[in-house]
């Protein structure tokens, strides 16, 4: 497991190479559901002002 | 052979719900493909001859790499396809590429540089591919610094469009002209894998990874491409029914 | 605005006007008046340029102030600035032509020219084609006679001269065609300053890369004509392609 972890010496480039990738993939799934979830929220909203609005 | 399905791809209140089906077909295959790869690419590939474990970065930067080019054409496709056809569809395409491509390219950079330091010795390299790699994020922040910057969203779309396609005509310029610079310049790169064959267990992660990150794409572009047609279809009488499901 | 009788509002209203149609004659007028539509466009151009001296000033000596800060900032050892020189020259003229891309437009979009050009029937790439090389002629051909100066200033040797102002001559060719292209997109965009530098400059590298490395060549008294016809294709694809993308940007910007 240590050895895994060490990555023949070259732990300290490759782990954060994949931290950083994985952090991109998180955020931009993030990010895209929170848009929707926004445009989703803003479209309700100007429904209801709408609906109102009669 | 009916066109009916393209012309169906104009109507906005179709593609959204069509992506909305679509999405879970991309996303989890997308999901496994990454797991596989990442197992493949950390575990069972062998070490690098020259390179040792070190060589593993590869399974990310790669295809981040990837992910930034073909994000980029894709963009510049459905910009030209929104300019000529004045399809709404297309702009909002384009409008949901440009963050996922500058986000992973703003990765490729940082996997690159991350690659760099063992291996050449310095986090940066003024190397054909690394200084093509920041113009083009250069290029994606331009893009979308041009979309904030203009208020009429009409106006935005065809704008971008214009930067997008231009922008990809420039692409093999700068690229080319980059390689030309640096050949003039510098010593040959060591960075080379253990060839001539690379062993199926190194290969077979990679491949894996390039389809894993192309179909996440897809995934996020169809979500994405869901608000920003929700987003622009602001009056529209379908948005009722599909904000009230 | 131009008075009614002087050469530029007439050449605007010759111009403006459209063609009339005569069933004949048309197809042949219209082919000659394109060119000479654009060759109005441009002399009108030049001449509202030289009413206003002073602005036309500002691109040259802004070139001059960077050229002034390296020494000031790095070292004075001649030896040292001479390596340094072509990308002192290139950096300057670059940052110099993208000052002087801003009044490109932005005139003529303020009083509506631009839009009569649109709407004119002529062919807004010719008359944004006449514009561009209007401000090469007023900017790119005054900094290549300039970069002179400022490279014997850096230390280099009078020989290299020829080669620096023709590689800056036409290098600047192309950064006023991707300039153009630019200040189109961002057309009433308020302090769009930024934001042309960032559409414009990393569509120019390979201009820079290639004239710093012609203009290198050139101090070095070696043969540069290498980079020098890759300057020249270029500044070929640009007048091709560069206008064309303009005029789009243009009508996009003015709808």
């Amino acid at each position: 497991m240590r050895a895994f972890l060490d990555m023949g010496g070259y732990a300290a480039f490759v782990w954060p190479a994949y931290a950083v990738t994985l952090a991109v993939i998180g955020l931009n799934i993030v990010w895209a559901r929170r848009a929707l979830v926004r445009a989703r929220e803003e479209a309700r909203r100007r429904l209801q002002m709408q609906g109102e609005a009669r | 052979m009916t066109w009916t399905w393209f012309h169906r791809l104009a109507s906005p209140p179709h593609v959204y719900t069509l992506a909305a089906r679509l999405t879970p077909w991309f996303a989890w295959p997308a999901a496994l493909c990454i797991a596989a790869g990442l197992w493949g690419g950390l575990v069972l590939a062998p070490p690098d001859y020259q390179q040792g474990d070190g060589f593993r970065i590869l399974y990310v930067h790669a295809p981040s790499a990837w992910m930034s080019l073909m994000v980029y054409m894709t963009m510049a496709i459905a910009a030209a396809i929104g300019l000529i056809w004045r399809m709404k569809v297309a702009h909002a395409v384009a409008a949901s590429c440009a963050p996922i491509g500058a986000s992973f390219t703003f990765a490729a950079l940082v996997t690159g540089a991350l690659w760099g330091e063992p291996m050449w010795g310095t986090y940066w390299e003024w190397d054909p591919r690394l200084t093509s790699e920041l113009i083009l994020l250069f290029l994606y922040l331009g893009y979308m610094g041009l979309r904030a910057g203009i208020e009429d969203p009409q106006r935005a779309d065809r704008a971008s469009a214009v930067l997008a396609i231009v922008g990809v005509v420039n692409v093999p310029i700068i690229h080319y002209s980059v390689t030309w610079w640096n050949s003039l310049h510098q010593a040959p790169s060591v960075m080379r894998l253990a060839k001539p064959a690379m062993p199926f267990a190194m290969v077979a992660p990679l491949l894996l990874m390039l389809l894993g990150f192309t179909l996440l794409f897809v995934a996020l572009l169809l979500t994405r491409l869901r608000s920003e047609v929700l987003t622009r279809e602001r009056s529209a009488s379908w948005i009722r029914e599909v904000v009230s499901a | 605005m131009s008075s009614p009788e002087s050469p530029a509002a007439r050449a605007l209203a010759a111009v403006a006007t459209p063609l009339a149609s005569d069933a004949q004659g048309t197809r042949a007028a219209r082919s000659t008046s394109a060119l000479q539509a654009a060759r109005l466009a441009l002399l009108r151009d030049l001449q509202l340029a030289f009413r206003k001296r002073s602005q036309l000033v500002q691109p040259l000596a802004f070139f001059a102030i960077v050229t002034l800060l390296f020494p000031l900032a790095i070292s004075p050892e001649l030896s040292r600035l001479r390596e340094l020189a072509p990308g002192v020259l290139w950096v300057g003229a670059l940052l110099a032509s993208l000052l002087a891309l801003e009044f490109l437009f932005r005139d003529d979009a303020h009083d509506g020219t631009l839009e009569q050009y649109a709407l004119s029937g002529q062919s807004l790439t010719a008359l944004i084609f006449a514009k561009t090389l209007a401000h090469w002629l007023l900017t790119g051909l005054p900094l290549a006679l300039m970069a002179p100066l400022a490279a014997l200033s850096l230390g280099v040797a009078g020989a290299a001269v020829p080669g620096i102002v023709a590689a800056v001559a036409v290098g600047s060719v192309t950064l006023s065609l991707i300039g153009s292209i630019g200040a189109a997109l961002t057309l009433g965009i308020k302090r769009s300053g930024a934001l042309l530098s960032l559409l414009t400059l990393p569509l120019s590298l390979p201009v820079l890369i290639f004239g710093a490395r012609a203009t290198q060549l050139a101090i070095h008294g070696t043969p540069f004509l290498a980079p020098l016809e890759l300057l020249g294709a270029l500044a070929v694809l640009g007048i091709t392609l560069a206008p064309l993308a303009a005029a789009a940007a243009v009508r996009i910007s003015l709808e």
